[in-house]
């Protein structure tokens, strides 16, 4: 090695090489960052106001009688189906909408909606409702009393409330009997870098989720290119929810 | 009149041994008791066990929560007029008033608290609160209601405390109309359901816990002076018994503006038209029980001209005030719920969660035995106390109660003529 | 009160007897227990973790402490999202999850599963498998997210 050094002629190229090196990567990561998909946060980390977590639903790509979004995302989180309707937890549901005047018909996938200013959030006694830096809105299980005073608040009707002792929970959704849960964003997928299990399955692709925060996502890019809305926009709950072909 | 009237009330506790007020015991326990067995099933089951679900998810607990809640408040009001408003003739029945108070609001505590699907974790609500939540307002204002009011009896029934009596009772009326706004804003708060999202739930609470809380108070007075041989005269029962009349008229006034604006209001006019004119069981239960029942029946009951001082119109308007106010409370929780959540105005919209339909409801036996045990709880309460201390004056004849009291002219002697110590009367006062 | 006779009122002779009572049973206890009466005593059978395998913490600082690692972690992640393997109630879970005779993992219904049979013992109940699975990933309803 010390040959090499004391050797004009071979330090020179040297240079050469990790100047060319460093160029090349220069140019290349920003590209590559660009079409790899969602990092996974780093686990030490918390969760960062930097980011704001969002999903874009295309009702017109979503098909009439599909409902494999509400069976991934009940599969995913270990929800029961007890053939009780009215008490059964839904964390997502696919809802018809009909236009009385044009017949005009059309479904699409509701869950929590994610707001930045929630309703849930503002009217929990113990601060079980809350949302993380993020943008996700969770329910603390660990301080939930069950009151249920933010399945009345919420204007979605996005939460449940657990009527019944739960068994063989996914460890990733830890869910039981007096406390309210509702769709969690997948925030155990997302923290891992993947999409929200409904995302993943929905076999239209109708369902896009990304961080509305940074400018160059898939999804920023489109909703700043297509006219989206949010359900029920005018309560100023902004929420992280956009649908196109409200 | 201020000074010997007082000086002559002699307060005496209950006949604590009479079989007959251990028999109240012995019921009101039992209730308490069934109430709590309720609550241990539903706790242990799990709430599917109930009529409440993901779309109705307060039931008929809350219901008689509410109602106990709120007359909790307005039976205040008698200890409230004696003293914050300085008319002297209610002086008497104070005791009973702020006691009467504690015991509705614990009961009506009793079955909130333990209809929560985790109510071991009730000290959570204490050590995270919540300041945009009125529900950690309220957690605040009832603990200091009970306080407040413990702090006011206190300063009524100890010599020592008696300096402190006005500053008390100013205490415990302002402490008592912000908790009753609070617990009117716990509905008129939430922006998105059609039923809620109104100022006028507020005062609208206000009216009813003064209608609900003074009719209870006026059927235990009766209840209490009837059972234990006690004279009551008629003065100053005829005197609540406006008085109540007025509260029902307040409330029926509120209840009018407030729907009378959902009509008017585009937004709000389904719901208007679902819950007056919808013909499903809460039109009936809102018009028939409600209005009929609680305000209708009342009004002549309680205010017609010859009805002034009839004992049976009394006890007849209270049960119906009461009837009627669970009807109403009813309504605003069960009816506000079932109306479906609009997500998409304008629009039909079906699901295979009720989305667009009204929500299914019934009420099931372990949720009414759970609410009648709350009021097991509050008479329980109620009647021990009774019992043990002294609350109740020895006599609330008129001439104790009112020593101006001129009897009307054909009577010799007094209406009642029991153990009223009988004063010379004097010339016609004012 | 009148001076009291030898034998006293008859309520001091009620309280008498059962004050006597009371320290006859304190002594009887006390005396078994220093005869190798508590050689009968249970201990708890606190199953070993998965072999090969060495825990986050030293044992004796988990046998205080484990409350407070848990009641504080449990914040982080939900709250904050902080999602580290070290303190992760699934992971304690994985490494001490107990098989019974088929090989499969038992659950916290039976007194032989880690938690519980301490836990048992000391009669302090958890809440914490109302809500958390109190199987290994891969054999609770399924596989863990990561």
């Amino acid at each position: 090695m010390s040959d090499d050094r004391t050797n004009p002629e071979t330090s020179r190229r040297d240079l050469l090489k990790v100047g060319a090196a460093a160029v090349a990567a220069g140019t290349l990561a920003p590209g590559i960052t660009l079409i790899a998909p969602a990092q996974a946060r780093n686990p030490a980390d918390p969760a960062s106001a930097k980011q704001r977590w969002g999903l874009l639903i295309d009702a017109t790509k979503c098909v009439e009688g599909c409902t494999k979004c509400v069976t991934a995302c009940n599969e995913e989180m270990g929800l029961p189906d007890h053939g009780r309707d009215a008490t059964d937890p839904q964390y997502i549901r696919v809802v018809t909408v009909r236009d009385p005047e044009t017949s005009h018909s059309k479904q699409l996938p509701v869950m929590c909606q994610h707001c930045e200013n929630p309703p849930c959030v503002d009217v929990c006694p113990t601060t079980a409702s809350f949302k993380r830096a993020d943008g996700i809105v969770l329910v603390d299980r660990h301080r939930c009393i069950g009151c249920r005073y933010c399945m009345m608040a919420c204007p979605y009707k996005a939460r449940s409330f657990a009527h019944e002792v739960a068994t063989e929970q996914k460890p990733h959704n830890p869910r039981g009997k007096g406390c309210v849960e509702s769709c969690t964003l997948c925030a155990h997928r997302v923290d891992a870098g993947r999409d929200p299990a409904c995302v993943e399955t929905c076999p239209t692709g109708a369902m896009l989720f990304g961080d509305l925060n940074d400018p160059n996502s898939a999804i920023s890019r489109k909703v700043k290119d297509v006219s989206t809305a949010t359900i029920r926009g005018d309560l100023g709950t902004k929420p992280g929810v956009r649908y196109i072909g409200l | 009149m201020a000074a010997h009237s007082k000086s002559r009330i002699v307060y005496r506790a209950l006949d604590a041994k009479s079989s007959g007020y251990w028999g109240l015991i012995a019921a009101f326990g039992l209730m308490a008791l069934i109430g709590g067995g309720a609550a241990y099933t539903m706790e242990h089951a799990g709430h599917w066990i109930t009529g409440m679900n993901n779309h109705v998810v307060w039931g008929t607990p809350h219901v008689f929560a509410v109602f106990l809640i709120v007359a909790a408040s307005g039976a205040l009001n008698v200890a409230s007029v004696s003293s914050v408003f300085g008319k002297d003739m209610y002086k008497p029945l104070a005791r009973l008033s702020g006691l009467l108070a504690l015991a509705l609001l614990a009961g009506g505590l009793a079955a909130l608290l333990l209809d929560l699907g985790r109510p071991d974790r009730l000290l959570v609500t204490m050590t995270n609160i919540n300041p945009t939540s009125i529900f950690s307002w309220n957690v605040i204002l009832y603990s200091g209601f009970f306080a407040i009011v413990a702090g006011y009896l206190w300063t009524m029934m100890d010599r020592r405390g008696s300096g402190y009596y006005m500053p008390a009772a100013l205490g415990a009326f302002v402490w008592r109309l912000i908790l009753t706004t609070g617990t009117g804003s716990i509905f008129g708060f939430l922006v998105a359901r059609e039923a809620y999202d109104a100022a006028i739930m507020a005062p609208l609470f206000i009216a009813m816990s003064l209608a609900f809380g003074q009719a209870v108070f006026m059927l235990v007075v009766l209840a209490a002076y009837t059972w234990a041989d006690r004279p009551l005269g008629d003065v100053v029962l005829t005197r609540l018994q406006r008085l109540t009349g007025i509260m029902v008229a307040a409330t029926a006034y509120f209840l009018a503006v407030q729907h009378i604006t959902g009509i008017y209001a585009a937004e709000h006019r389904a719901y208007e038209a679902w819950l007056l004119a919808g013909g499903s069981v809460y039109t009936s239960i809102f018009w028939l029980l409600g209005v009929g029942i609680g305000i209708v029946v009342p009004l002549v009951l309680l205010l017609h001209p010859q009805m002034g001082g009839n004992r049976v119109a009394i006890v007849g308007a209270s049960i119906a005030v009461q009837i009627g106010g669970l009807a109403h409370i009813y309504v605003i929780i069960i009816g506000g719920q079932a109306f479906p959540l609009v997500l998409f105005p304008g629009m039909e919209v079906s699901s295979a969660r009720f989305d667009g339909v009204v929500a299914p409801y019934a009420p099931t036996l372990p949720e009414v035995l759970l609410g009648i045990g709350g009021v097991g709880v509050a008479l329980l309460l109620l009647t021990i106390a009774v019992g043990a201390l002294r609350f109740l004056p020895e006599s609330l004849a008129d001439e104790v109660v009112d020593p101006d009291h001129v009897p009307a002219a054909k009577d010799a002697a007094p209406k009642d003529g029991a153990d009223a110590s009988h004063e010379a009367v004097p010339a016609p006062a004012e | 009160m009148p001076a009291t006779s030898t034998s006293g009122t008859p309520g001091n002779r009620g309280l008498r007897v059962l004050l006597a009572a009371l320290a006859v049973t304190v002594l009887a206890l006390v005396a078994g227990a220093g005869t190798g009466f508590a050689a009968d005593v249970p201990f708890p059978m606190v199953p070993k973790a998965a072999a090969g395998t060495q825990c986050v913490e030293d044992p004796g600082f988990m046998r205080t402490n484990h409350m407070k690692l848990l009641t504080h972690q449990r914040d982080d992640t939900v709250r904050k999202g902080i999602r580290t393997t070290q303190h992760s109630l699934q992971g304690c879970i994985d490494c001490h999850a107990v098989n019974d005779a088929a090989g499969k993992a038992v659950s916290h219904q039976s007194s032989e599963h880690f938690c519980v049979a301490c836990h048992e013992y000391a009669a302090v109940q958890p809440d914490c498998f109302q809500c958390h699975t109190s199987l290994p990933s891969g054999q609770s309803g399924g596989q863990a997210a990561r």
